[in-house]
């Protein structure tokens, strides 16, 4: 008897890891779009006189941080249409969780920056660098360092923020889940399964952070 | 060598011409103007907040003067506050190389990496060619048992050798030094100092910013005294034994008999 109701959970788990691959295919896409993103807008945020990309790039983050995720997502997948703009399920998620998460990355990148000695600009600027390659080539690549550990949590949040969109009727993890509940009533065992697949996905995810970190502080470089 | 009898025919390698700076409302530097040969070596002293820092830097506009122009190697790189266009202004930085009280070098370099990034990134060399020019500078310093170490595992004098051969495998035509020993202890001072008489000698241009009262009376041919302008000028001769000026004499007074 009580086999029979887990039934569908067990035989369900097939399902629940296949999507998870949505999951984590939506967040690895959602990623490198954030980080791209958060980047350039950093970077754009750095100096305010440079009016028009700096007011752009603000306006950008007060939006994307300042309104619920859920919302944003609504708005792109149910409101977009209406001006013709059809985006499939699977590029809304990612554009979105992409959007929002950049502009966290963004403060990220322009705090690391601002972090990092003026003095090093000055040398990187007196020696002939231009702005572009002395931000390149010694500004970004000290910063990246300091980069790392918050972007870690952010990155742990995008992928706990993706359960959100199995809402468009993506079948990410989340979606699956749910419609094994809907056959097997066992809420339960099935949300604990997802916790657990999240709790793997995010704690792959910060121990490859922590290598790359390890990697980077190989050079010595102690401030 | 005087100053005058290596000047006779040849171009100055820098010339500043009425240069007036303000921060906002504040005029930090006025009529100023100032001639340098190649080969001659400028000492500026004056008190804390004179403005000497704020004039080097103006030499490779990390400050922009808002008056008057200063030329380089016969290019005019600011004129009443424009600026020569960036790419010129860039490649003309390369001739000018600038030693920092607080050292700069890069963090996240080797030593040998912080001297041959510039030849490599700047000067189109290939890396081998760059690290090769780099191990003959930085051996030249002493440094050449260092290169692979990191800045953070330097002492301060080493540190500021590595800016100076750093600055020096650009085509470098002037060195700007602003108080390069400094942050220094007293006992590291003099393995820097001995690295810029060297060079000095091998007929470098340099204006040194500093208060080594013993560099200047040795190396300089020429002694300025800040204060908002140049308020007095001459041979180290003139200005440690005869200042005419009264700030030249209570300033004098006060670093040759602190407290
Ligand atoms: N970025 C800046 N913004 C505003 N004021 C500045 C700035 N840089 C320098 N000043 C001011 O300009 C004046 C000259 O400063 P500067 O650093 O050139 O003096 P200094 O002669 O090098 O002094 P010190 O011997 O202490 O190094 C000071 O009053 C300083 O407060
Ligand atoms: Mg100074």
């Amino acid at each position: 008897m009580e086999a029979s109701v887990l039934t569908p959970v067990w035989q369900g788990m097939g399902g629940l890891l296949h999507d998870a691959l949505v999951t984590v295919e939506v967040t690895v896409a959602a990623l490198a779009l954030s980080c791209c993103v958060g980047l350039l807008v950093g970077i754009a945020r750095l100096n305010p006189k440079n009016r028009i990309v700096y007011g752009v790039a603000s306006t950008y983050v007060l939006f994307f941080r300042g309104t619920p995720l859920l919302v944003q997502l609504f708005l792109l997948f149910f409101d977009l249409p209406q001006f013709n703009i059809m985006l499939p399920a699977f590029t809304c998620g990612m554009i979105e969780l992409g959007l929002y998460s950049g502009s966290y990355v963004s403060e990220i990148v322009r705090g690391a920056i601002q972090s990092i000695d003026n003095g090093q600009m000055e040398a990187a600027r007196s020696m002939g660098m231009s702005y572009g390659q002395a931000m390149r080539i010694i500004i970004l690549s000290q910063a990246v360092l300091r980069m790392v550990p918050p972007l870690g949590n952010e990155f742990i949040a995008l992928i706990k923020n993706s359960a959100l969109i199995s809402l468009l009727t993506i079948s990410d993890l989340m979606h699956e889940g749910q419609k094994i509940i809907a056959i097997s009533y066992r809420s339960l065992e099935v949300y604990l399964a997802i916790a657990l697949i999240y709790l793997v996905l995010t704690t792959i995810a910060s121990q490859a952070l922590r290598q790359i970190e390890k990697r980077l502080w190989v050079g010595g470089m102690v401030q | 060598m005087s100053a005058s009898e290596k000047t006779s025919q040849e171009k100055p390698m820098l010339e500043i011409r009425d240069l007036g700076k303000s921060f906002g409302s504040v005029r930090v530097l006025h009529d100023i103007s100032l001639t340098v040969m190649p080969s001659q070596v400028v000492v500026i002293i004056g008190p804390s907040g004179s403005g000497k820092s704020t004039l080097l830097r103006c030499c490779n506009c990390l400050e922009i003067p808002q008056e008057g122009s200063i030329t380089i190697c016969d290019k005019g790189i600011v004129t009443d506050g424009v600026l020569l266009p960036e790419k010129e202004l860039n490649a003309l930085r390369m001739h000018v190389g600038m030693v920092f009280q607080s050292f700069n070098l890069f963090l996240h370099l080797s030593v040998l990496d912080n001297v041959a990034v510039g030849p490599r990134k700047l000067r189109g060399m290939s890396r081998a060619k760059a690290e090769e020019l780099a191990r003959s500078h930085l051996a030249k310093i002493g440094l050449a048992e260092r290169v692979d170490a990191y800045p953070a595992m330097l002492s301060g004098g080493q540190k500021q050798r590595v800016a100076i051969a750093r600055a020096l495998a650009m085509e470098t035509r002037v060195m700007l030094f602003d108080e390069p020993t400094f942050a220094l202890d007293p006992e590291l001072v003099g393995e820097v100092l001995q690295v810029m008489k060297a060079l000095a000698a091998e007929g470098m241009t340099m204006i040194v910013v500093t208060h080594e009262m013993g560099f200047a009376r040795d190396v300089a041919d020429e002694v300025l005294v800040m204060d908002g302008t140049i308020i007095e000028h001459g041979t180290p001769q003139e200005i440690f034994s005869n200042p005419q000026h009264a700030r030249t004499q209570s300033f004098l007074e006060s670093i040759l008999s602190p407290g």
